[in-house]
């Protein structure tokens, strides 16, 4: 069984001629990830005994000759900052080492109903603060391209389980760069989707005005399926909104694309900007209409979120006090030492260093000159992003500046490891879709080319991207 | 020398909804059992997000409107940050900018206190802490056995509270109470609260300064002042202690003060620190609210009758008086269970007597619950549904004293024997045999036994002494166990001693 050849599809055409059972095809998947993932370290649990019990209930289905959803029966893994009931959900932080999640997040609900069969919990940065993960408490995932290489972040795990074919797709969740970057470092795909369309319930929380689940997968058809299957209202979430989705219809008139020329400025590998341009050659070769934007407000778009993200982080982190769950350090003499070693013990350095950005800039008497302002910029860049789009259907870019870089090169240096999401924040503050498309490989590095849309159209993304898919 | 003193309060009171604010948890403020309502949501499991209950923030609105507050048509949830086992997030989910309900006043006796602001948020959980060191409860109960030690209930985490905030316009003890009061009473009307104060359901914070001069003095505040009569009590007690620092030339220290129910005196509890820093900042899992004209047009349709409303309509349609008025305005469900019965009364009146009848109906049933049932009820709360006695028969009860079918002693006795088993009043009267005596010669044949035997008072009637008539009357209800008519019994006398 070739494993790396199975789209959804595919999965499911095989399943109901019943060329192979759910319950094989799990496992195969499990050896797999056996032979492969002391090298990758995508995986930071896996969940053999769920696996297989949804493997034989879909065997069930089909061998009663019940229909079966498009998913059923295909595995994939899932970020470990979405809660799977029963099983451990650590957020890749000591804090919640051995935190069993007590409900299922709303789209594992989604993704079980449908009968896709959980494999694991994927590796990320503690709490999805990182953009390499190199965060995590507990290992770092490695580039199957190079192992040498950092696979991005925060969903490396999740990326790199998608490209080592340990898993037919996954689950990650994007903040800043998360889903985007990691598919980009690792060559797959990976769909930042729009804000409120997928709920955020059971998804620990990094910064909740900015975090979205999103799929990882190997072609277009496959994360149209599975966004497809996740997205839509729920009523647990408050900020998830009606929404249907919907296959996108070219009319006559073709698609307009806009390239920021921000974008493409300084500091942009050349490989990655060469790779990317040749992308949008081809896009123009097959009669689309090229057209240069500015995004003027979007220099400060990295300052502005960094604020963002950080405050709404400090005060998401703060129930993690150690009194109801997580890490907790008994015999303390009083209760602010109770909380300091707790605290002290359970996070990561990167997670100590965002509560600190974050509680400085909202603390009176520093409020309005760094969250108040940083608000007010992020009502520019949405500003920028709405006359684009009066413009234009849809934006390409690099979605990093550089391609995967080499694990620990940047570790001791937060500020230039920041800069590693100057492309694919923007994207957040404004709540916009994003698709990150493998479209070439530098040094045997993958490159990615970013498509954004406006609020709610991922079906021109995943439109135009089945066309580039087919040309690269 | 005369001071100026300032005050303003901040109450806090529980919102009685089905569910918490933010998750589908019972809101039970009686539940005994430690963190049974509680779940992901209200325990701030990872992942879990808030949705905010819209009854609860209707009941806000509520009360605004009834507070003659401007409605805010953009309000928005903030999160107020800070550390405690008993605040599950980490943080509470507040108003900070832009409450509900701005800009309103309440008038008590003949003032208006402006209200600034009320606003809605969520509650804590419940601290308890072993009394000391090395002594505790058994280890029965689960307790940590011979050790200090805290525990938390989070039952009460996510309830739904309403928070409002008086301008400075309070200016006694009285007045602060009265203030409260009333708010309770509103609260009540609009089954907004149960806002009892020894349950916590209702929590007063007092902000007091004084100052010789027009510029505010020094700011106390007083907290953990459970039941009105604290409140008064402990506002006067520090107008006093103030004016007292103020007259020696000592300085008020700004501080936290508590009130001590023994001593009934106020007591330092913490002075003030370094300001809080809260680092509000809005709520990035709740959407803004818009509150639409129309919304806030059917809140308004569906509004119960305030006590001020109900106060002038008892004087219009029922005549009663000033204390009646009060009595009935602070005991909801005893004044609706009146108006039943009021009405039913009615049904026993012809269309000619009706006018007088009403007026006189009025005061009979306001006296027989103020009194007798208030008594019969010895300090238990009224309950309809416990309550044995039906609107219908008492409405007939005070028919058989409106028509003079019972003497009032007689009712006294049925009023009893219904209130116990909640029988029919004249199935009561026939039972044993209490009705009036209409035969007039079996009368006659009484007030000729009284006549031989009180030849006395006999004598001094006829030669001018009107109170020996009432003596003999007395003489006959005894003898016939107050069944006789004593109108009838009078007139029958003057005709036999003719």
């Amino acid at each position: 069984m070739e494993l790396q050849d199975f789209t959804i599809k595919q999965i499911n055409k095989c399943l109901k001629e019943k060329k192979f059972s759910a319950k094989e095809l799990a496992n195969a998947y499990f050896d797999k990830i056996k032979n492969t993932d002391k090298d990758i370290d995508a995986y930071l649990n896996l969940t053999q005994d769920l696996a297989l019990s949804q493997a034989e209930a879909v065997d069930q289905k089909i061998s009663n000759g019940e229909e079966i959803p498009t998913l059923a029966g295909v595995p994939c893994s899932i970020k470990d900052n979405i809660l799977v009931k029963d099983e451990k959900c650590s957020a890749a932080s000591k804090m919640l080492e051995n935190y069993i999640a007590s409900y299922d997040s709303s789209v594992i609900k989604k993704l079980k109903e449908q009968g896709a069969i959980i494999l694991g919990k994927t590796n990320l940065d503690e709490f999805a603060f990182g953009s390499s993960c190199e965060n995590s408490a507990f290992k770092v995932t490695k580039n199957p391209h190079d192992l040498t290489c950092v696979a991005g972040g925060s969903s490396g795990g999740s990326a790199a389980a998608v490209a080592s074919n340990q898993c037919c797709f996954a689950l990650g969740t994007d903040t800043g760069c998360s889903v985007r970057t990691p598919a980009s470092f690792c060559g797959v795909l990976g769909l930042k989707t729009t804000y409120g369309s997928v709920s955020r319930s059971g998804v620990i929380a990094s910064a909740s005005s900015l975090d979205q689940v999103g799929p990882l997968a190997k072609s277009v058809e496959d994360i149209e399926i599975i966004f497809n299957a996740i997205s839509g209202k729920d009523i647990l979430d408050a900020t998830s909104v009606e929404y249907k989705y919907e296959k996108f219809i070219e009319n006559n008139k073709p698609l307009t694309i806009g390239i920021p020329k921000e974008f493409f400025a300084e500091g942009i590998n050349k490989d990655v900007e060469k790779i990317v341009k040749e992308a949008i050659f081809k896009i123009e070769d097959q009669g689309f209409k090229i057209q240069e934007i500015s995004l003027p407000s979007s220099k400060y778009a990295l300052a502005c979120y960094y604020i963002i993200q950080t405050s709404e982080a400090s005060s998401n982190l703060a129930r993690f006090d150690g009194i109801r769950y997580g890490l907790s350090k008994q015999n303390e003499n009083d209760l602010l030492d109770f909380y300091l070693s707790n605290r002290a013990g359970g996070f990561g350095a990167e997670s100590k260093r965002r509560i600190m950005l974050g509680t400085y800039s909202l603390s009176s008497g520093y409020y309005d000159a760094y969250y108040k302002k940083a608000q007010e910029i992020r009502q520019l860049v949405k500003q920028d992003f709405k006359k684009a789009f009066e413009k234009v259907d849809l934006i390409m870019s690099p979605v990093v500046p550089f391609p995967a870089f080499k694990i620990g090169s940047k570790v001791n240096d937060p500020l230039s490891m920041y800069l590693a999401d100057i492309y694919t924040v923007p994207v957040n503050l404004a709540g916009l879709p994003a698709l990150s498309l493998p479209v070439g490989k530098t040094n045997g590095l993958p490159v990615g080319l970013q498509i954004i849309a406006n609020h709610f159209e991922e079906n021109k993304i995943l439109s135009i991207a089945s066309i580039i898919e087919k040309l690269v | 020398m005369t001071y100026k003193v300032t005050i303003g309060l901040e109450i806090h009171a529980e919102l009685k909804t089905n569910s918490k604010m933010f998750c589908s948890c019972k809101n039970d403020p009686d539940e005994k059992r430690p963190n049974y309502n509680i779940c992901p949501i209200c325990m701030a499991h990872p992942g879990t997000l808030p949705v905010a209950n819209e009854a609860a923030i209707r009941k806000v609105i509520k009360t605004g409107l009834a507070l003659n507050c401007e409605i805010a048509r953009e309000s928005k949830f903030d999160r107020k940050n800070y550390f405690y086992p008993d605040l599950p997030k980490g943080y509470q989910i507040s108003q900070y900018d832009q409450p509900l309900c701005e800009k309103g006043f309440l008038q008590i006796s003949d003032r208006m206190i402006g209200i600034t602001r009320i606003h809605l948020e969520e509650d804590t959980g419940r601290l308890m802490h072993s009394a000391q060191e090395g002594r505790a409860s058994s280890s029965a109960d689960g307790r940590p056995d011979g050790e200090s030690f805290s525990l938390v209930d989070y039952n009460r985490a996510g309830i739904p509270l309403m928070e409002l905030v008086t301008e400075p316009d309070i200016t006694s003890g009285k007045e602060a109470r009265e203030f409260a009061q009333e708010l309770q009473i509103i609260l009540r009307y609009l089954d907004v609260s149960s806002a009892d104060m020894e349950k916590g359901q209702m929590r007063v914070e007092v902000n007091i300064s004084v100052s010789k001069t027009k510029k505010l003095g020094t700011k106390v505040e007083i907290k953990n002042l459970n039941s009105f009569r604290v409140v008064e009590k402990a506002v006067d007690f520090e107008i006093q202690r103030q004016t007292k620092l103020l007259d020696a030339g000592e300085k008020v220290v700004q501080e936290t003060r508590g009130w001590h129910d023994k001593k009934e005196i106020t007591f330092l509890q913490r002075e003030k620190e370094s300001a809080h820093d809260y680092r509000y900042f809005p709520e990035p899992d709740l959407p803004t609210l818009h509150l639409k004209e129309d919304y806030i047009i059917k809140i308004k349709s569906h509004m119960q009758e305030l006590p001020d409303q109900k106060r002038e309509r008892f004087e219009k349609e029922f005549g009663l008086d000033k204390d009646s008025i009060e009595f009935f305005v602070t005991n909801k469900d005893l004044s609706e269970y009146y108006e039943k019965v009021v009405s039913e009364f009615e049904e026993w009146t012809s269309e000619q007597e009706k006018a007088g009848a009403h007026v006189k109906a009025s005061k009979l049933v306001a006296n027989y619950l103020i009194s007798d049932i208030k008594g019969l009820l010895v300090g238990k709360e009224f309950i309809e549904t416990e309550f044995k006695i039906t609107a219908e028969n008492f409405a007939e009860f005070i028919k058989m004293i409106y028509k003079n079918e019972i003497s009032s002693k007689v009712a006294k006795m049925v009023l009893v024997e219904m209130f116990n088993t909640g029988g029919d009043p004249s199935e009561i009267v026939l039972q044993n045999n209490w009705g009036q005596i209409k035969d007039v010669g079996e009368l006659e044949k009484i007030l000729k036994e009284v006549i031989e035997k009180n030849s006395k008072a006999v004598l001094e009637y006829k030669s001018g002494k009107k109170n020996a008539l009432q003596f003999l009357v007395g003489q006959v209800m005894a003898k016939s166990r107050g069944t006789a008519n004593p109108e009838k019994v009078s007139e029958l006398f003057i005709k036999l001693l003719k």
